[in-house]
């Protein structure tokens, strides 16, 4: 009922408004309309002007206000490219459009239609079309040769010396995986996979496979200076690996395996210091919608030294100790309980 | 208004109008349901492709209020969409299943149904043959038929909002295998099979309507009118339906493709897939195909969505300022060259789903190419006002507006096509502020220019001119308060298409901004729904059009009598002696020169 009362109010503000709309056209007339009309023009140029002024005005304090929360500089070494090349970008462009509208209002206030005015007939000019087309390409060129460069460079191969990470999207969250001692991601296959004990489908006659070390959680752990090589996977829609800090960015999709590389410039606590945020953390987001859960798929990145990644390391069991072995195992059959009910709820969601 | 309109006063009884309402070639009355349902004129079917599209508009609206209200305000309850939504915002709450299905259906209505059908059906039927000088389509019986699928489309995409399991909510790109599997999203299930076979209906009007377009444009022209007299509204919905024609057909085999593999086990996009508890059997898709498919579509759709609104511009632009469209030819040249590169830059929209880096670099040069044609445009509307004499009517403010958002929106287009820069700021709020900016809001204004333009000739009445000013000055301000913002929500890697930011540490810090945000898209919702107001209104109480040509225009719509029956002219269709820009000195007074108009002797051709 008060649904029926709100919209019933609503278009009686708008019979009103229409109502004085018109009279006020009924009293131009009135007035003259010649007369009026003038003055329209007059009003008109003039708030399109006050709109551009204001409009700069504005530009400002919005800049003012945002440029706190922009982010800090590029973690990674192939982030810094974009961070010099947006810039470029962002002057070419800026000058091109504070001359273009300025153009375009300056135009709006000076040629305002007055009774003594003719407009000047002037249909075309090859000239100005040549300069106004050779102008822009030449732009574009100098862009796309920043561009390319800036492309090739982050899309080449990986060095030989980067480690290895996997990280595979699913149903609202990340699973990572690192190749263990032996340095090598074992086979996988999506027919094996099995929420309870094997959620990468793990082939475990693929001995790579045993000292493989998987987090469920999403969270990755990266030594510093040092390139990484992701290998991205998804176990069912097409997800997105987005590293806003690391300026990258990469499909994860069902069947195919895409991969990038990078190198982390700076640990999570140096970064801690450089935004002066305790609580900064590496995020990855899910850049792919894919699905109700797609917002909280949410995984963390944790950038260290060599040596605090090497004690990291050494505490983590494999995947399959944590799942194959004995009973004996106590403390092993306590942790692979943890994954089990993570992915439980996973399932109860769908 | 213009000089010769004179207001009649209320109580003024409009003898002639009887006379100019039933005239026309059809002396007999038609009935009802024949004249205005079924109808075979285009006048009548450009009217009621408008009227759909503005009732689609203000749903599409509401819909990205009701995810505006979530996003700006995340941790609140809104009863009043408990009342629309029902048991998809119990207590107030939106459901994340039903946000996405918002933002999903959003974007199908506002891209397919307003800004395409709503857009260049409603201009293209209008004008093609008014400003051609012909009595109507190649075929109305075919343009009857393009409107009717696409109201069949309509509704079955209407009665998707109302199925158990919600329409389609995996993004308007409908992107498998998120659309493929029931498993994998509530509204992956009757939803999307609603969803495509609505689509597929829209295609097949889209090709009725635009093979009929360009078959009009290049077969029935009055006689002098060659096609280098075409004002530039016809250039562009003629590139505007060849667009449509070479590109829709590829995105309906793409659909087909995926109700394949929805019902018939087919593998075209699926592959090694372990969802709702079990691994299925495709083997060997390629979800990567469709987005080829969809967007060999998808792209040419965006300047499907553009070009009319250029050509409706250029015409608007330079009728106001009272000076001829400047660079004519280049005009059309550059509509050429989008025309052509449309179709060749398609997989920027993929940069990062892990495509051959040397593909990528032929996409990046194609793309940023693109970006000189739109350049040669811009600057002929600047020079087009330059040293003209400027009136300010609602339309002109409208085509200005249309310029200015152009430029905006295009220029961030240079960062999105260069895929060194694209891979940060892909599926960013980068994005939402790009194209929204230029092919949302910039469309939507050359459409509010058409709409004020043409609306005497459409319905031989005025709209309101204080409540269009209103509107105008609504619709910029906030266009860019919402949009500007945005940019900088992407540069700081901000993810598009997210139901809820507060667990993000990177992002939660834009909170206020999507608060300012959200309130700023309510008070832009409430000035076009005075926009809708204004128009219903104005078709029975405006003011009535009184002088055949009331913006002193050239072109040959206004030589029809002011409320044209079916068949458009009277007597004979008038012949064409020049091109539709000769705004100059007439030798009596007048600052304009009509196509219908002899040339004078020792008079040049443009």
């Amino acid at each position: 009922m008060s649904g029926f009362i709100i919209i019933a109010l609503i278009v009686l503000v708008f019979i009103i408004i229409y109502q004085i709309a018109k009279a006020s056209e009924y009293a131009s007339v009135l007035r003259g309309e010649e007369k009026v009309k003038a003055q329209t023009n007059r009003t008109m140029a003039g708030l399109l002007v006050a709109f551009f002024v204001l409009g700069v005005y504005g530009i400002w304090k919005c800049h003012e206000l945002l440029i706190d929360k922009m982010l800090p500089v590029s973690a990674s070494e192939q982030g810094v490219g974009y961070d010099s090349m947006l810039k470029v970008t962002l002057i070419i462009t800026g000058l091109v459009f504070f001359a273009t509208q300025a153009i375009l209002f300056w135009f709006v206030w000076r040629y305002q239609a007055t009774e003594k005015r003719t407009s000047f007939y002037y249909a075309h000019n090859n000239k100005l079309e040549l300069l106004w087309t050779t102008v822009p390409a030449i732009a574009m060129a100098s862009l796309v040769a920043i561009g390319l460069r800036n492309w090739f460079n982050i899309t080449s191969q990986a060095p030989a010396n980067a480690a290895v990470v996997e990280i595979v999207g699913k149903q609202f969250n990340w699973i990572v995986r690192y190749p263990g001692h032996d340095n090598e991601l074992g086979k996988r296959d999506f027919r094996k996979i099995n929420d309870a004990n094997n959620i990468l489908g793990l082939d475990w006659n693929d001995t790579h496979n045993l000292d493989d070390i998987i987090s469920p959680s999403g969270e990755m752990h990266l030594v510093v200076n040092k390139p990484v090589k992701l290998i991205i996977g998804s176990r069912d829609v097409i997800h997105d690996v987005g590293l806003p800090h690391f300026r990258m960015k990469m499909d994860a999709v069902p069947g195919i395996t895409t991969t990038m590389w990078f190198t982390p410039r700076y640990t999570t606590e140096q970064m801690k210091q450089i935004t002066g945020n305790p609580n900064f953390v590496y995020e990855i987001s899910c850049d792919q919608m894919c699905g109700k859960g797609h917002y909280s798929m949410r995984g963390t990145i944790i950038v260290q030294t060599q040596a605090e990644y090497d004690a990291w390391m050494a505490s983590q069991q494999s995947y399959y100790a944590q799942n194959n072995a004995a009973p004996a195992a106590a403390p092993a059959a306590g942790d692979s309980a943890k994954p089990k009910t993570d992915s439980v709820k996973v399932t109860a969601m769908k | 208004m213009s000089n010769d309109v004179i207001i009649q006063g209320p109580g003024v009884a409009h003898a002639h109008d009887a006379a100019t309402e039933h005239h026309g070639h059809e002396h007999h009355e038609q009935h009802f349901i024949w004249k205005y349902i079924f109808s075979q004129d285009h006048k009548i079917i450009a009217k009621q492709y408008l009227i759909s599209g503005i009732i689609w508009a203000v749903i599409g609206a509401l819909m990205s209020v009701f995810f505006r209200l979530q996003l700006g305000f995340p941790d609140k309850t809104f009863p009043i969409m408990e009342k629309f939504l029902g048991e998809w915002a119990k207590g107030g709450k939106l459901s994340p299943e039903f946000y996405y299905a918002l933002v999903t259906m959003h974007g199908t209505i506002l891209v397919f149904f307003v800004l395409t059908a709503g857009l260049s059906g409603t201009f293209s039927n209008f004008l093609i043959p008014l400003q051609i000088g012909a009595r109507d389509m190649a075929s109305p019986f075919m343009n009857m038929l393009s409107f009717w699928f696409f109201f069949a489309a309509g509704v079955i995409m209407f009665a998707s909002l109302y199925v158990e399991t919600g329409p389609a909510s995996g993004g308007w790109t409908t992107y498998p295998p998120l659309s493929a599997l029931k498993e994998a999203s509530l509204g992956s299930g009757v939803g999307m099979d609603l969803w495509l076979i609505s689509m597929v209906l829209f295609v097949v009007s889209q090709l009725l309507g635009g093979l009929n377009y360009i078959s009009t444009i290049l077969n029935m022209r009055t006689k002098g009118m060659a096609m280098t007299r075409l004002p530039l509204t016809i250039w562009a919905f003629l590139f505007t339906a060849i667009l449509g024609v070479l590109s829709f057909p590829v995105l309906t085999s793409g659909f087909v493709l995926l109700i394949f593999d929805r019902h018939f086990g087919t593998s075209f996009y699926l592959s090694e897939i372990f969802i709702g508890g079990k691994a299925l059997p495709h083997i060997g898709g390629s979800a990567i195909l469709y987005q080829h498919l969809f967007w060999f579509l998808g792209h040419p759709e965006v300047y499907i969505i553009m070009l009319p609104g250029m050509g409706m511009a250029s015409e608007v632009l330079s009728t106001h300022s009272r000076k001829p469209i400047f660079g004519y030819f280049a005009m059309i040249i550059s509509l050429v060259g989008i025309t052509v590169l449309a179709f060749l830059v398609w997989a920027h929209h993929m940069f990062v789903t892990g495509m051959s880096p040397f593909l990528g670099s032929i996409f990046v040069l194609l793309t940023l190419l693109i970006a000189v044609p739109s350049a040669v445009k811009v600057f002929n509307w600047l020079t087009t006002i330059w040293r003209g004499n400027i009136r300010f009517t609602v339309p002109m403010t409208f085509a200005i507006g249309f310029v200015s958002l152009f430029i905006s929106g295009g220029l961030t287009g240079i960062f999105l096509g260069n895929s060194a820069l694209d891979i940060q700021l892909h599926d960013t709020y980068f994005v939402i502020a790009h194209f929204h900016l230029v092919m949302g809001v910039s469309a939507f204004f050359g459409m509010f220019a058409g709409i004020y333009h043409w609306y005497p000739k459409m319905f031989g009445r005025f709209m309101n001119n204080t409540l269009g000013y209103i509107h105008f000055f609504i619709t910029i301000i906030g266009a860019y308060l919402i949009f500007w913002p945005m940019h900088y929500e992407g540069i700081a890697g901000m993810p598009r298409r997210y139901y809820d930011y507060s667990a993000w540490e990177s992002f939660k810090q834009f909170q206020g901004l999507n608060s300012f945000i959200s309130i700023v898209v309510i008070v832009v919702f409430f000035g076009q729904l005075m926009f809708v107001f204004n128009f219903f209104v104005s078709i029975f109480r405006g003011r009535k059009v009184t002088v055949q040509n009331p913006w002193q225009s050239n072109t040959l719509e206004w030589t029809t009598p002011i409320k044209p029956g079916h068949g458009n002219w009277e007597g004979d269709i008038p012949e064409v002696h020049r091109w539709a820009y000769d705004y100059k000195d007439d030798g009596n007074g007048n600052d304009f020169i009509p196509q219908t108009v002899p040339l004078k002797a020792g008079e040049e051709s443009h």
